[in-house]
C-alpha cells in the first residue's frame, strides 16, 4: 500500500446524507473478479444526470469528496471504496461513517476523515463560491484546509499510522502466528467444522421456469 | 461489574490484546463466502503465495447473483457466470467446502449457516456480506466484512479490531397480533436511525425478543446493520438450543451436553452496564412501512407519508424530500393507499420456512389483486424442499405468484429479478435504497404479513385489511 501523509486537490461538495454503498456503486456492476475497472461505476445511477456534481466540468478530477453524514452505510462492499479510488478520489470527508466503509477504506489507503458537520457546511459554502478549489489534507497534522480555512478532522490513530506507513494487515497478523496457533490449541472440541460436510441427504431440486405470460 | 454478552464473547475469542493503540486480535469460528466478494480475496491469496489457514472452518454458497429460473442452464449473464466459476474454481483450489446451484445446500448464506447447524451461540461468524448479523440471533458475534478483511480471514482465520460499543434494546411488552419481528426491528431503526447504531453492537432483550422463535430473531439481527450497528445479538436459550438441536453440524451426546452448559452461561450480567439503551414497547407496534428511500424512514401503516416541511433537521428535511422525489410519493398521501406493481417475499431477511408458511396463511384461498405480480424466493434449496413438503408452493401458485429457486434475487438485484424504472415493490427485503432492486426501482420494506395482503389489495396492507380477515386482526 502507498504512505500517505498529505495530498492536494479538488474538492468536490456532494450535499447528501446516508449516501448508501448502493449509490456509490449499484451490485449490477459487483461482477468483475478485479480490484480495478469500477470506476464507471462510481454514482453510476446518478452518473446520467448532466446535472450531478462530477458531470460538471469544475469537479471532473475531483479527489476529495466532501459528503453529507453517514456515508458508505448498507452494504459491505469493497467494491464501493475501489470505485472511488479508481475514479481518482484519495479522500472523503463527512461527518460520520459507516463502520464497515470506514474499515475498508482504511484497508485500501482512501482516507475518510470526520470533519464535524458544522465545518463540512463551511467547507460546502466555500467550493460552491469557487467550483474547481483545491483542499489540502494533512494526515500528518489531521486538519483538511481550503483557502484561508483549516479545520481538525479525526481519524483512528492506528488506522493513521498504518495509512502513513503504507502497512498490509496480514503481514502485521502474522507476526503473531504463534498466538494464533496456541489459541486455536485451546478451542472446544464441540465447536463446528465445516469439513468433514455433514448435511441432509441430497435431494434433487427442480428447476422453476419462466411464467407463460 | 459484570459485563454483557458481546464483551464475553470477545474476551473468549481473544488471541490477542492490542498494546499502543492497536487493534485486538480476534479468533474466527466460522468464515462463510459467497461469488461476489470474495473473488479479489482469493487472488490476493494467490498473489501472496498463502493458503487457506483453516478450509474446516470455511465454507462457500452461490447466492448474490444467481439467477432463480432455469437453474440447470448455464448463467445467461456472462459476468454473473465468470463469477461463479471463479469461486467455483477457488473453491477447488483452496479446498473450501462449496454449495453450488442446484445442490440441496445451496441459498443465501445467513439461511443455509443456521440450516446446517453450523451457527450455533458462542461462536464468531464472519461474511463478506453486511447482514451477517442473522446470526447473532444464536448469540454469536456476527458481522459483515469487507473483501480485505475476507482476505485477511482466509489467510489467518483472525481480525485485527478495536472494541465494539455496546447498547441495550429492550423490548417489553406483547406483540399484537398481525405484527412481527419485521415490524419490531423497522421501528427499531426509524426509532434510532441508521446512524444510531453506529459503533454498536445491538442486544436485542425483554420479553417480546424472548417470545420470538429463532427465524424471527434472524430478522431482527439481520438488519441491525440498518440501524448502522456492525453486529446485533440475542442472549441464547431454550428457544436456541431446541433449534440447533439435531441438525446435520449440531454437537452429540457429551459434546452437545458441554456446550449446552456452556451456552447457559452466555448472558450478559445483571450488574453490567450498556453504553446506551433503548426501550421500545412491542404493544404499540402496528405493522411498519418504509415510504422513503432508507430503512430509518418507516411509519406505522396507518400513518400518511410525511411532510418535509414538518421535520425541523435541516439535512434529515432535505434527505425526506429527496426521498419523495425519488419515490414519486405526495406528502398527506394515506401509505394504505399506495398502488404496488411487485410484491417481493424472500431475502436473508424473511426467506426463511415460517416467513413463507405465514404470508401463505394469509393469501390461502384468496385472489391475487389484477396487475400485481408476486415473487416467492425461499432463501434456500431446503426451505423450498420443505415448502413444497409442506405444499405451500401449490397455495402460492394458485394464487398466482411465481415458484423460485432459492438466492438473494430482487433483494439486491444483481441476477434478472429486477423492478423496471418507477416500477413499485412491497419487499420483505431490508434495504430500500434508490435503485436497490433495480434502476429507478421504488421500493417498500414490510413484513411477509404485509407482503400477502398487499399481493392480495394492491395497495400496501395487513391482513386485518381484509375483507374477510380473521377477527383476531381486525
Amino acid at each position: 500500500m502507498e504512505k500517505f501523509t498529505t495530498h492536494t486537490g479538488v474538492g468536490v461538495p456532494l450535499r447528501r446524507s446516508n449516501v448508501d454503498t448502493d449509490q456509490i456503486i449499484p451490485a449490477v456492476y459487483l461482477k468483475r473478479v478485479t480490484k480495478t475497472g469500477f470506476d464507471d461505476a462510481l454514482f453510476a445511477a446518478w452518473r446520467g444526470d448532466s446535472e450531478f456534481i462530477l458531470n460538471q466540468e469544475a469537479y471532473k478530477n475531483g479527489s476529495v469528496l466532501v459528503a453529507g453524514p453517514d456515508f458508505g452505510t448498507g452494504s459491505s462492499r469493497e467494491h464501493a471504496v475501489w470505485a472511488l479510488k479508481d475514479y481518482g478520489f484519495k479522500v472523503v470527508i463527512a461527518s460520520r461513517f459507516a463502520d464497515i466503509f470506514r474499515g475498508n477504506s482504511g484497508k485500501q489507503g482512501l482516507l475518510a476523515a470526520v470533519v464535524s458537520q458544522e465545518n463540512i457546511e463551511l467547507l460546502w459554502k466555500l467550493l460552491d463560491a469557487e467550483p474547481g478549489k483545491e483542499i489540502t489534507v494533512s494526515l500528518e497534522h489531521r486538519t483538511v484546509t481550503c483557502g484561508e480555512l483549516t479545520v481538525p478532522f479525526e481519524i483512528d490513530d492506528y488506522v493513521r499510522w498504518r495509512l502513513m506507513e503504507g502497512l498490509d494487515d496480514i503481514g502485521l497478523t502474522l507476526q503473531h502466528e504463534e498466538d494464533i496457533t496456541a489459541f486455536e490449541a485451546t478451542r472446544a472440541p464441540w465447536r463446528p467444522t465445516t469439513l468433514p460436510a455433514k448435511h441432509l441427504p441430497s435431494v434433487e431440486i427442480e428447476a422453476a421456469r419462466p411464467v407463460e405470460a | 461489574m459484570g459485563t454483557t454478552l458481546a464483551e464475553k464473547l470477545w474476551e473468549s475469542h481473544l488471541v490477542r490484546k492490542g498494546e499502543d493503540g492497536a487493534p485486538d486480535l480476534i479468533y474466527i469460528d466460522l468464515h462463510m463466502c459467497h461469488e461476489v466478494t470474495s473473488p479479489q480475496a482469493f487472488e490476493g491469496l494467490r498473489l501472496a503465495g498463502r493458503q487457506v489457514r483453516r478450509p474446516d472452518l470455511t465454507i462457500a454458497t452461490e447466492d448474490h447473483n444467481t439467477p432463480t429460473l432455469d437453474i440447470d442452464l448455464p448463467i445467461a449473464d456472462e459476468t454473473s457466470r465468470i463469477q461463479i466459476n471463479t469461486l467455483r474454481s477457488n473453491a477447488a483450489e483452496f479446498g473450501v467446502r462449496i454449495h453450488s446451484l442446484g445442490d440441496a445446500d445451496q441459498g443465501v448464506v445467513h439461511v443455509v449457516g443456521p440450516q446446517l447447524g453450523l451457527t450455533m451461540p458462542g461462536m464468531t461468524v464472519v461474511c463478506g456480506d453486511s447482514h451477517t448479523s442473522t446470526h447473532g440471533a444464536f448469540g454469536s458475534l456476527a458481522f459483515g466484512i469487507g473483501t480485505s478483511e475476507v482476505e485477511h480471514v482466509l489467510a489467518t482465520q483472525t481480525l485485527p479490531l478495536k472494541p465494539f460499543k455496546t447498547m441495550a434494546i429492550n423490548v417489553d411488552g406483547e406483540l399484537p397480533e398481525g405484527s412481527t419481528a419485521k415490524d419490531i426491528i423497522l421501528a427499531i431503526i426509524a426509532k434510532i436511525g441508521t446512524g444510531g447504531g453506529q459503533g454498536y453492537v445491538l442486544e436485542y432483550r425483554g420479553d417480546a425478543i424472548r417470545a420470538l422463535s429463532m427465524e424471527a430473531r434472524m430478522t431482527v439481527c439481520n438488519m441491525s446493520i440498518e440501524a448502522g450497528a456492525r453486529a446485533g445479538i440475542i442472549a441464547p436459550d431454550q428457544t436456541t438450543f431446541d433449534y440447533v438441536e439435531g441438525r446435520p453440524h449440531a454437537p452429540e451426546g457429551e459434546d452437545w451436553d458441554a456446550a449446552v452448559e456452556y451456552w447457559k452461561t452466555l448472558v450478559t450480567d445483571e450488574d453490567a452496564v450498556f453504553d446506551t439503551e433503548v426501550n421500545l414497547n412491542a404493544a404499540d407496534l402496528e405493522p411498519f412501512v418504509t415510504w422513503g428511500t432508507n430503512p430509518g424512514q418507516g411509519l406505522p401503516l396507518s400513518a400518511d407519508v410525511p411532510n418535509p416541511d414538518d421535520i425541523a433537521d435541516e439535512v434529515d428535511r432535505e434527505a425526506a424530500a429527496n426521498a419523495l422525489e425519488y419515490m414519486g410519493l405526495t406528502p398527506g398521501t394515506p401509505l394504505r393507499e399506495i398502488a404496488i406493481d411487485t410484491v417481493f417475499l424472500g431475502s436473508c431477511t424473511n426467506g426463511r420456512i415460517e416467513d413463507l408458511r405465514a404470508a401463505a396463511e394469509v393469501i390461502q384461498g384468496r385472489t391475487k389483486a389484477e396487475g400485481v405480480r408476486m415473487l416467492v424466493v425461499p432463501g434456500s434449496a431446503r426451505v423450498r424442499l420443505q415448502a413444497e413438503a409442506e405444499g405451500i408452493d401449490q397455495i402460492f401458485k394458485d394464487f398466482g405468484a411465481e415458484w423460485r429457486n432459492a438466492g438473494c434475487s430482487m433483494c439486491l438485484g444483481m441476477n434478472p429479478d429486477q423492478l423496471r424504472p418507477q416500477e413499485r415493490s412491497a419487499s420483505t427485503s431490508n434495504r430500500n435504497f434508490e435503485g436497490r432492486q433495480g434502476k429507478g426501482g421504488r421500493t417498500h420494506l414490510v413484513s411477509p404479513l404485509v407482503a400477502a395482503a398487499t399481493a392480495v389489495r394492491g395497495t400496501l396492507s395487513s391482513p386485518a385489511d381484509l375483507v374477510d380477515a380473521p377477527a383476531a386482526l381486525v
